[in-house]
């Protein structure tokens, strides 16, 4: 049994047929090859798997690949497209992330960025206690958060002086 | 470490950071071959049980199947999992990669199943048919080694894997001499490590090269080769081992599994490449558990605060199995027994018991998170007895300053510190004076609010090969290319530390180069030199130290051939901008590549210089690291629910020199943060069956963002002796320091209650029912920890 879905990745169309019960994140890892997008638990608590859906992050391990046909998927290889141009290929986001060492193995920090940037979406200038709350849903083991919160903090920064 | 820091000290942000920031990086489960298939193994659901038969016909008959096999089709074929811990008298329990008559855990693989996709091949796992007798599991360690318990293995006469006694001084008159003697049972919980990426291993054959390639998320890829070699029968110059990113191993991938040999086994047998990722419930169930001790501690004191005697009993549990390291875990506790203090008589006794659990093994700390807390629970449960300040008692207890480098009864010697220096800082940034006063205040109207502290000393830079079953040393080449370009090949193989960028200010530093001029390379058995791996906090102090030698070894060649081309004693060479000039004529000077260039076109070298620029080091240290610290922070209970709150945290702690500040402030935050998830949260529980019904993270919490408050961190800084980099290490401080800070604050915020001791994770049901028990009838002073809360 197969269905057809269609799906904008990244600003590219695709069309595939695939088995209803594909997930999301396989899809977008094993069909796509967009292995930027981990997975860590399968049980969505993590968010290692987190991607944009139509803006709005999702944990694309517990989302359909049939689920998203006729949707818009960002993950972070597309994210940079989303930021205004600054030289360096890179959202802001993932600038605070680097710039504050707000990582250290990696493998959380795909789905913390993308649930960063949903948070800046909705809330241009968080509080700490903001950013913590919203990135509840995102587990990093190695980090302690705090770097994490001040690369979301240097982001927000960074974006509210851009749009001025 | 060299005097000039243009680079050393300095927080660089990291160079392995772009391809992780950008989806670019590729983790094992990133890697795809041509061809690959898919393995996924069927796990026992039993903790103890005797497998009368396994049947595999239908998954092997289902779609996308090419193979199916059961732990008697491969008995012979694949070696038993090592053990690398020898301990006299131990008993042995080799886990076979499949189980073939017997399971001892839940989670032990009975059958393995090779698809053409990944969802084919769990789908067959539903298709095999295995008939179990249960056993009585043994569960409980203390039971476990009861008589008339249920034994693990055939041919032993009970579950203890071994006793391990370690005495110093005089214990008898320690006792004798003393004021008063406290006994306390502390327990220090199961863990689960759950680093964010699983396990996982990708492996291809290819039979005209003889030659296994195996991809694996692990933090020791040579040890790994020769292990995989060993279990397959192959040599060792057939198997090459490749580390790609490492998703976090925390110690949990600081060992060889299984699934490591069974994936290479199959890519030979098949002759394709397959790739087995572990789901988080396997990660959960069958990767190595950390902690689980019960310690039962004696201590023997004065009444002006000052220690004489610590006696402790340690039962360990170490699951049904040894993995790598699993018997020596616990023996470390009674290594670090003495903790920061000059305690004149200590004995460790220890029971290593086998039971139907996973193996426990190293995470992070490794059996020193465990004689830290022991210790600094004592000294707390010594300074509330005498009714003195915890700070003073430790003060009281701390060896002087001369008496460092200082040998402990226990048998190791501390190489350099200061803990009053890092004591009065944690003190003084936490304001703690206040702190007491407003605690005082709280206290007056109804709340319950604690104070605790920790100053604690851990073992590192593991470690003179003298101690290491497989060497303590560590590797490092450095090769400066024909275009000046530096490779650095370093055996430690970091997984998330930061060396790429910390090794690459060292070799600019001391080449005069920038960071972006130099490569740091790792984890592959092919291209680095033979290497120990990263756990331990030794990568820096070890393996920076062999990437130092080699370094300054290719720093005296360059020397020797500038020198030789523009007419200049090399002693008299300063290394900077991307040259080498005279340091009292600067402008006698020459591009560092162009004597790069000389080196390889050989056209003009001094007499007996040979051509190219490479340097190998095997540096090996005389002694341990001793890192330390002092912490403090603040809780405050809601005595109607029995919820922990963390108000405040202070850390300061002295890794001796910093090469990056960056990267050590990340280690800490991350170690107090895993500290703060053993103390309120986590906890592996093994139901009576041997169930784990922690089995995945929707029942076993690991901190997140919104449970931690801003931490404050500091250091001192005491340089090591042991390396001329004066670096100690970091990487598992945090969960040695923190774990007892906020253990103390705790119990002390308790203490309004009577209560004097209660064991970890404070989970709100614990705290609370703890509270109404004792609230009611006041005269309930005494509470001895419980194992399990019920």
């Amino acid at each position: 049994m197969s269905a057809e879905i269609q799906v904008r990745v990244n600003g590219k169309s695709y069309e595939t047929q695939v088995e209803p019960r594909l997930l999301l994140v396989d899809y977008l890892r094993d069909v796509l090859g967009l292995t930027g997008t981990h997975v860590g638990c399968e049980t969505s608590i993590c968010g290692a798997c987190t991607v944009l859906l139509d803006g709005k992050a999702v944990k694309s391990c517990t989302v359909l690949a049939v689920q998203a046909s006729g949707s818009e998927v960002t993950t972070i290889e597309g994210l940079s497209a989303l930021a205004p141009a600054n030289g360096n290929g890179l959202h802001p986001v993932q600038e605070g992330f680097w710039e504050k060492h707000g990582l250290q193995c990696g493998f959380c920090t795909p789905g913390m960025i993308l649930a960063s940037v949903e948070l800046l979406r909705t809330n241009a200038s968080p509080s700490q206690t903001e950013i913590r709350h919203a990135l509840s849903g995102n587990l990093c083991r190695c980090t302690g958060y705090q770097h994490i919160v001040q690369a979301v903090e240097y982001a927000a920064k960074k974006m509210k002086s851009r749009k001025r | 470490m060299p005097a000039a820091t243009r680079y050393l000290g300095k927080p660089l942000k990291r160079k392995e950071d772009p391809r992780l920031i950008q989806g670019l990086a590729h983790y094992v489960d990133d890697i795809v071959l041509p061809g690959l298939h898919h393995v996924a193994i069927l796990r026992s659901p039993y903790a103890h049980a005797q497998i009368r038969s396994v049947d595999v016909s239908k998954a092997q008959a289902a779609p996308g199947v090419v193979l199916a096999l059961t732990g008697a089709d491969i008995r012979g074929s694949i070696g038993a999992v090592p053990c690398a811990a020898q301990i006299p008298d131990m008993k042995a329990a080799p886990r076979p990669v499949l189980a073939h008559d017997r399971v001892r855990f839940v989670g032990e693989g009975v059958a393995v199943v090779v698809a053409t996709d990944r969802y084919a091949a769990r789908d067959a796992l539903d298709l095999i048919e295995v008939e179990y007798e249960p056993l009585t599991p043994v569960v409980n360690p203390e039971k476990a080694i009861e008589k008339g318990s249920p034994v693990l293995f055939d041919g032993h006469k009970d579950n203890i894997a071994y006793r391990w006694e370690l005495e110093g001084g005089d214990l008898k008159a320690a006792f004798k001499k003393a004021d008063k003697v406290i006994k306390q049972r502390i327990v220090n919980q199961r863990l689960i490590p759950t680093a964010m990426e699983t396990r996982g291993v990708v492996a291809e054959y290819k039979p005209g090269e003889r030659q296994l390639t195996v991809w694996s998320s692990t933090q020791i890829p040579h040890l790994l080769r020769t292990q995989i070699a060993a279990m397959l029968d192959v040599p060792e110059h057939s198997v090459r081992v490749i580390t790609p990113e490492v998703g976090g191993g925390f110690g949990s991938k600081l060992n060889v599994y299984a699934e490591e040999a069974l994936a290479g086994y199959l890519a030979m047998r098949l002759g394709k490449p397959v790739k087995w990722i572990e789901t988080r419930r396997e990660n959960f169930q069958a990767t190595i558990h950390g902690r689980d001790q019960i310690d039962d501690v004696e201590v023997a004191f004065k009444r002006d605060g000052t220690i004489l005697g610590l006696r402790i009993h340690v039962i360990a549990d170490l699951g049904a199995y040894y993995q790598l390291l699993t018997p020596l875990i616990p023996t470390l506790t009674g290594l670090m027994a003495s903790g920061c203090y000059k305690i004149p008589a200590i004995r460790t006794e220890i029971t290593g018991v086998l039971t139907n659990k996973m193996a426990t093994d190293a995470y992070r700390g490794a059996g020193r998170p465990e004689a830290t807390y022991l210790v600094e629970r004592t000294v707390d449960l010594v300074a509330a007895e005498l009714k003195k300040d915890p700070a003073e008692v430790r003060r009281k207890n701390f060896p002087k300053l001369e008496d460092f480098p200082y040998a402990t009864p226990t048998g190791v010697i501390y190489d350099s510190a200061n803990y009053p220096r890092s004591l009065d800082l944690a003190l003084k940034l936490s304001g703690y004076k206040k702190l007491r006063q407003e605690q005082a205040k709280a206290r007056k109207q109804g709340r319950c609010v604690g104070i605790g502290l920790s100053t604690y000393v851990e073992i590192c830079a593991m470690g003179p090969s003298s101690a290491m079953p497989a060497g303590g040393w560590e590797s490092a080449t450095v090769r400066v290319e024909p275009s000046g370009m530096v490779n650095i090949m370093t055996g430690a193989s970091p997984h998330g530390q930061g060396q790429e960028t910390s090794f690459a200010q060292l070799g600019a530093e001391i080449l005069g180069l920038e960071p972006g001029d130099v490569n740091v390379i790792h984890g592959d058995t092919s291209i680095v030199p033979y290497g120990i791996g990263t756990f331990g906090s030794r990568a820096t102090a070890v393996g920076g130290t062999a990437v130092y030698k080699s370094l300054m070894k290719l720093r005296e060649k360059l020397a020797a051939l500038a020198g030789f081309l523009i007419g200049e004693d090399p002693g008299k060479l300063v290394f900077a901008d991307m040259k080498i000039f005279s340091k009292a004529q600067p402008k006698k000077s020459i591009p560092f590549g162009e004597v790069v260039a000389a080196a390889y076109t050989a056209k003009k070298l001094p007499p007996n210089m040979e051509p190219g620029l490479d340097a190998t080091t095997f540096f090996e240290p005389t002694n341990f690291t001793f890192p330390f610290g002092a912490h403090v922070c603040v809780v405050e209970i809601d005595t109607e629910t029995g919820d922990v709150k963390l108000l405040k945290y202070v850390a300061v702690d002295d890794c001796g020199n910093v090469l990056n500040p960056l990267l050590v402030d990340g280690q800490v935050h991350g170690g107090i943060v895993q500290a703060f998830g053993q103390a309120m949260l986590e906890e592996a529980v093994y139901d009576e069956q041997g169930q784990l019904i922690t089995g995945e993270l929707m029942d076993y919490a690991i901190p997140r963002a919104a449970d931690m408050p801003w931490m404050e961190t500091d250091r001192t800084v005491t340089p090591s002796p042991v390396n001329p980099l004066g670096v100690k290490g970091v990487g598992e401080a945090g969960t040695i320091g923190a774990t007892p800070a906020l253990a103390n604050a705790v119990a002390d915020a308790l203490s309004v209650f009577g209560v004097r001791h209660v064991d970890m994770p404070f989970k709100r049901e614990r705290i609370w029912k703890l509270m109404q028990r004792v609230r009611a009838p006041l005269g309930a002073r005494q509470n001895k920890g419980s194992r399990r809360s019920k």
